[in-house]
């Protein structure tokens, strides 16, 4: 008999709303304008860790915002065209990352109680109940 | 979130449904930063109902395509349509669309050309300010110290902070137009003084001098520091208008600077003491020799062909310094045929250089003036460019990531001489 354990992180809401899905996880900022397509929800920063991977219906754990001021448009623009992640979970607060939070319109939680990027690997499946400020994570199968 | 009475009847509707939808949002927002009241700005600086041929489609496509529709559901995030007021606290128009007297030679098409029209008509018609430039500062927008401002475009945030002591977070597209219609931002953040001091320390121990050595530095200042805030500590010739523009537009583009103190020039900076504040700096780095090459040779990565069939400058937009200067080392030269060189800046410094005659001094040698945009914003080259040159450390940051092209980066000497023989004959300092 297996059970699968789950992680349980405590943090702060930043937009409220229930999500969940695949983690797609980086330690590096993420850009905004000049650095990702939006209408393809593709990373398109020359030296980012994450150029041409897509974030569409992920469960983006990142360190912060990066870049322009273009930053809320980009993601805003991701949301319209549908590419947008499910939810974010980060831990540096930029008014970037707040206001781009707030126009896409997902689940967002920062200051957790554990470093998400020590405990998060992309492909794990993560619930972000953000109201509760709770995330649940199961890791992927090795 | 603690609202005022005036705040709060603006988010009961009382005062419209478009100050409503704005207030909305700014308390969303302001919830979402963690941050406790608003601010009054009198000062805004955006891309109200600004849009680019996605939006347009899209909007379209859903049968929402009124001159309110953009502003509406994009910039005020509203599921609902409104009736877009005009601007109640002074509002501007940073960089967009396309120079209105020269849009066909960055390749726009006659189709968005208009739409650009459309929507700068709407924004003039909304009181709003057409800057259509990058450095508001020196186009008629120069706050004074302590002044509140809801600014977007991060070299003009990291300007106004810095070198002005106003004060403003880096806001974006949806939070400058509910400002617009509100005259609040969140009180968070570079607003209150306590986030002002500096955090980490860097000791410059090598000549800067050109506007090439600010650049780097500022390249070098915002890797290190990412979105923290340097305090700089040297002796240096020269820190006017144009260096500390690009020093600042290079660390807000290599991180997220949106503050910087340099001890002795920066208005909150007069010592170390000050800069820092009760804090201690949290490093120290040290900008040497090998630090300044190791910069020139991480911006110059992109150049491999000395061939050079563009040179772009103006990024962030020419101070009318820099015309002259541009003007002065191309007298009695012509750029060369194999070659194009395009200059970007505001609508008001062109206009100023016409009146002293250096619009014709440049035209002649084959020089473009351009206004509203610049390459890497427009995605605009010449047909054919494969090698730029480029003397601005945030274009050569951008420029060849967005477009594929290689690009080198030098002095304005460099670039302007790249253009008249077509060659690259920059020098490692």
């Amino acid at each position: 008999m297996t059970v699968s354990t789950k992680i349980v992180l405590r943090g702060r809401k930043v937009c409220g709303g229930r999500a969940e899905g695949e983690a797609l996880v980086t330690r590096q900022t993420i850009p905004g304008w000049g650095g990702v397509n939006p209408v393809q929800g593709v990373i398109t920063e020359t030296q980012h860790e994450l150029r041409g991977v897509s974030f569409k219906d992920k469960i983006l754990v990142f360190r912060g915002a990066k870049g322009s001021s273009g930053w809320s448009a980009m993601y805003h623009t991701a949301r319209l065209a549908g590419t947008a992640p499910r939810a974010l979970i980060f831990n540096e607060m930029t008014t970037k990352v707040a206001l781009g939070a707030v126009v896409m319109r997902v689940p967002s939680i920062t200051d957790l109680d554990q470093d998400p990027l020590d405990v998060i690997e992309t492909g794990d499946w993560v619930t972000v109940d953000a109201d509760r400020g709770i995330v649940e994570v199961v890791k992927r199968a090795p | 979130m603690n609202l005022t009475r005036q705040e709060q009847e603006m988010l009961d509707g009382r005062q419209g449904k478009a100050t409503q939808k704005a207030m909305e949002l700014l308390v969303r927002y302001a919830e979402a930063l963690g941050a406790e009241r608003f601010v009054d700005t009198r000062n805004v600086a955006g891309v109200p109902g600004s849009a680019n041929p996605f939006l347009q489609n899209y909007y379209k496509d859903k049968g929402a395509d009124g001159l309110d529709a953009i502003f509406s559901h994009f910039d005020l995030d509203s599921d609902e349509l409104i009736e877009v007021p005009p601007a109640l606290v002074p509002t501007f128009h940073l960089q967009g669309g396309a120079d209105p007297s020269a849009w066909q030679t960055i390749g726009v098409k006659v189709e968005v050309f208009r739409n650009y029209q459309e929507r700068e008509a709407f924004a003039a018609s909304h009181d709003v300010g057409i800057l259509k430039t990058c450095t508001p500062y020196l186009a008629g927008n120069v706050p004074a110290r302590g002044e509140h401002l809801a600014w977007m475009e991060s070299s003009a945030v990291i300007y106004a902070n810095s070198v002005l002591g106003a004060r403003t977070n880096t806001e974006g597209r949806e939070s400058t137009s509910a400002a617009m219609l509100t005259g609040k931002i969140p009180d968070w953040g570079l607003h209150q003084t306590e986030y002002r001091y500096g955090t980490h320390r860097i000791d410059v121990d090598v000549n800067v001098d050109s506007v090439m050595d600010w650049g780097m530095l500022g390249y070098y200042v915002g890797d290190v520091v990412q979105e923290r805030i340097p305090v700089v500590v040297g002796k240096y010739s020269q820190s006017e208008i144009v260096r500390l523009k690009h020093f600042g537009a290079a660390a807000s583009s290599s991180g997220g600077v949106e503050m910087y103190h340099i001890v002795g020039v920066t208005p909150e900076a007069d010592s170390l003491e000050m800069a820092f504040g009760p804090k201690k700096p949290l490093e120290t780095f040290r900008y040497g020799k090998d630090e300044q090459r190791r910069v020139y040779d991480r911006l110059n990565a992109n150049g491999s062909d000395p061939d050079v069939d563009f040179v772009m400058l103006g990024c962030p937009h020419a101070a009318i310094d820099q015309l002259r200067e541009a003007a002065r080392l191309l007298d009695g030269k012509k750029v060369s045929a194999n070659c194009a060189l395009w200059i970007f800046t505001s609508r008001a410094v062109k206009s100023q250089a016409q009146q002293e005659g250096l619009l014709s001094r440049l035209a002649s040698a084959g020089a473009v003036l351009l206004t509203d945009t610049c390459s890497a914003f427009a995605q605009a080259l010449p047909p054919g460019t494969k090698v730029a040159a480029l003397d601005s450390a945030k274009q050569v940051h951008y420029l060849p990531a967005i477009l594929g092209i290689q690009a080198w980066f030098g002095t304005t000497s460099d670039c302007i001489t790249a253009a008249i023989t077509g060659r690259w004959t920059g020098e490692r300092p």
